[in-house]
């Protein structure tokens, strides 16, 4: 929102930022096919299949549709916050 | 001390509290009210979240729509706590960097347009105003189970409360007393949950209940004797669903999106320190919202399971207190069909439609007779899905304080909610309504007053709905959601993603996403209610789950306009690059 501190950056700088967001980008694009296959995969579209199997009293599809999806969920958003952590101090653009 | 008086006591010392902390987080301009100065911890704003969040519906209805659901209703599940996936991953820690007051202002700012963020204003009351009627009705309902008070004075009372942290402390004295809300209703939903955890299955985790051996030496787990136990008396397996795969893929994504462009949730992000902040308290907040997710359907397993075993072939005399009491205020009603005296609980409907009771009559077992025109089917019984939660604890004959620590933290789940739709509401009027758009030189003080009334307003009109609840307002809260699937995230979301997108895309894109999903919901809802079946939806897809379509529809209109119309103008550009990195957020202050 601040265009003049953007205009004075060098091209070194801009291009450190770009790199930036495609690190971020890629860590986003694993954590949401994680997201993805223990919701709709596991919970959804293989339920049926994945019933076959029994775990802890569980059949395993119903298992990920009422459990194992929501405690992947909280798994991902801290691995996120910890890894874009790493990320930001990396690249020097912490707040 | 009797379960009423013990009630009293708890639900007086909560309020008590409330309006403690309303005294206290008095705020005096509009950056503390819109946004609590910005300084409120991570992690309580993650349990203020996870307050904000979980409504009377999620700690009255969600347990009870499992129960009755099964498998069915893994689509709340999944779809109301995957969206903080998307939350934290694709909006809040930008939203945060951006670093002002409101989802309507970001759009408006992003979108360099006054028609954009007016859109956004529109979609966000309309969104929000279907939900907050249904939580001044939820309080109402508490009040008058409870504390044997009547709805309406129950949703003034309510009124009252919110109006004193709402309109005194704004966001700051929302959030503080939603962490309290938080402790008040977690402990209420976990500590009957794990009696009965305990008292099926000998598991004190509801979690690990939910998949152990049922204690009355059969042999078999919860799950497969609620499985056979349904399948005798008519009905689908209690793990296996009755809706197609598409729909229930359609409806988890509508949720999950819907979720994630919440403007109340969104919100509450903006009140961290720093844009990293955001990230990690959107973790704590799914944390706390997992603990009542991951109990509601071991508590739902377990209470159909209990209401099989004490009221199926049970003499009507003989049946527990709690079948009676609830017959009483008509959200159990049984027919004896078959004469004999006994209730046969079955797959399909005892009677045409909800109860309708002849007044004072009662049949020769001392039931309330009804009006209702039989059903074909051996049935006998109609049960309420909303009375699982509360009556869980008499079903499994709980201590009285148990009973009372549950319709305080009733209240708790609905006041919190309520208050957290207020405060966007009044934020939307006051800061993008008037300061943006209509008196753009009122100072700081001029427009505190104008949040305050706007606060104060919205409360009366959430308050008439609650009493004079219009009958769609049930039918539509789902599809607050699918609104929210198709206009809001996908704007906020290419707003970050894309440096190109312009304008008219995001105009387009928003009034396409939401006239699509608002109308084909109308069609189906109220023109055409006999024509909404599986055959005549589009893909298969019901009306819940439409939302999904309807973002789509947003993201290829906003797309192909946004390639004929001209680029953004390169400020734009440079404020899309901005918020991408979390380096030099705004200062914040501390509590």
């Amino acid at each position: 929102m601040n265009s003049e501190t953007r205009d004075s950056r060098s091209p070194e700088e801009v291009a450190r930022m770009r790199s930036y967001w495609r690190a971020n980008l890629h860590l986003l694009g694993k954590l949401l096919v994680v997201w993805f296959v223990v919701s709709f995969v596991a919970g959804i579209l293989l339920e049926d299949w994945l019933n076959g199997f029994t775990v802890l009293g569980f059949k395993l599809g119903f298992w990920f549709a009422q459990q194992g999806s929501i405690f992947t969920f909280v798994v991902l958003i801290f691995v996120y916050a910890s890894r874009m952590k790493k990320l930001d101090r990396a690249f020097g653009v912490e707040d | 001390m009797d379960a009423q008086s013990l009630t009293y006591l708890f639900v007086g010392l909560s309020f008590a509290l409330y309006i403690g902390i309303a005294i206290w987080s008095r705020v005096g301009s509009t950056r503390e009210f819109y946004v609590a100065g910005a300084g409120v911890h991570p992690v309580l704003n993650g349990m203020a979240t996870a307050a904000d969040w979980m409504s009377a519906a999620s700690f009255i209805s969600m347990a009870g729509l499992i129960a009755f659901l099964g498998y069915d209703g893994s689509v709340y599940l999944m779809g109301w706590t995957g969206g903080y996936v998307l939350l934290a991953l694709l909006l809040a820690p930008y939203l945060r960097k951006y670093g002002k007051f409101t989802v309507p202002e970001f759009i408006g700012d992003r979108y360099y347009s006054d028609a954009a963020r007016l859109v956004a204003v529109l979609c966000l009351i309309f969104i929000s105003f279907t939900y907050v009627a249904g939580q001044m009705r939820g309080v109402g309902i508490v009040f008058s189970r409870f504390l044997e008070v009547d709805i309406d004075l129950g949703v003034l009372i309510g009124m009252a409360i919110v109006f004193m942290y709402a309109v005194l402390g704004g966001m700051k004295g929302i959030t503080y007393t939603q962490v309290a809300q938080f402790c008040v209703l977690i402990f209420a939903y976990t500590v009957p949950a794990i009696f009965i955890s305990l008292l099926v299955t000998g598991n004190p985790v509801p979690q690990l209940g939910l998949g152990a051996e049922v204690l009355d030496g059969s042999g078999l787990t919860v799950l497969e004797k609620l499985d056979s136990s349904l399948i005798e008396l008519g009905f689908t397996a209690y793990t296996d669903g009755t809706k197609s795969t598409i729909d229930v893929f359609a409806i988890t994504a509508a949720l999950m999106v819907g979720t994630a462009g919440l403007p109340h949730v969104i919100v509450r992000f903006f009140t961290v320190p720093k844009a990293s902040d955001a990230r990690i308290s959107a973790g704590w907040a799914l944390v706390f919202i997992a603990i009542l997710y991951t109990t509601a359907p071991a508590v739902g397993a377990f209470a159909r399971l209990n209401f099989i075993d004490e009221v199926n072939e049970a003499e009507y005399t003989a049946t527990p207190d709690w079948f009676k009491n609830w017959e009483e205020l008509g959200l159990i009603a049984w027919r004896d069909k078959n004469g004999d005296g006994k209730v046969q609980y079955r797959a399909g409907s005892p009677f045409e439609g909800a109860p309708t009771f002849e007044d004072d009559s009662r049949g020769t077992h001392g039931e309330r007779l009804l009006t209702n025109a039989e059903s074909a089917g051996e049935n006998e019984v109609y049960v309420d899905r909303d009375i699982m939660v509360l009556a869980n604890p008499e079903i499994a004959k709980l201590p009285d304080w148990v009973i009372a620590l549950v319709a305080a933290g009733g209240l708790a789940a609905a006041l919190s909610t309520a208050a957290g739709l207020l405060l966007v509401i009044s934020t939307a009027v006051s800061h993008d309504l008037l300061k943006k758009t209509w008196m753009k030189d009122i100072s700081d003080r001029q427009e505190l007053r104008a949040a305050r009334i706007a606060a104060a307003l919205a409360i009366v009109v959430a308050g008439y709905l609650g009493i004079n609840p219009p009958g769609f307002v049930a039918q539509v809260v789902a599809f607050a959601f699918g609104l929210a699937a198709a206009s809001l995230f996908p704007a906020i979301l290419m707003g970050i993603f894309s440096t190109r997108m312009n304008k008219e895309g995001a105009i387009a894109g928003m009034l396409s996403g939401l006239l699509f999903t608002f109308g084909y919901i109308v069609y189906f809802k109220f023109i055409a209610p006999e024509a909404n079946v599986a055959a005549n939806w589009l893909f298969g897809i019901s009306p819940e789950g439409i939302g999904m379509v309807g973002m789509f529809v947003n993201f290829g209109v906003a797309f192909i306009v946004d390639r004929f119309t001209p680029r953004p103008p390169e400020s734009v550009q440079y404020l899309v690059e901005d918020i991408r990195v979390p380096m030099g957020v705004g200062g914040a202050h501390d509590h």
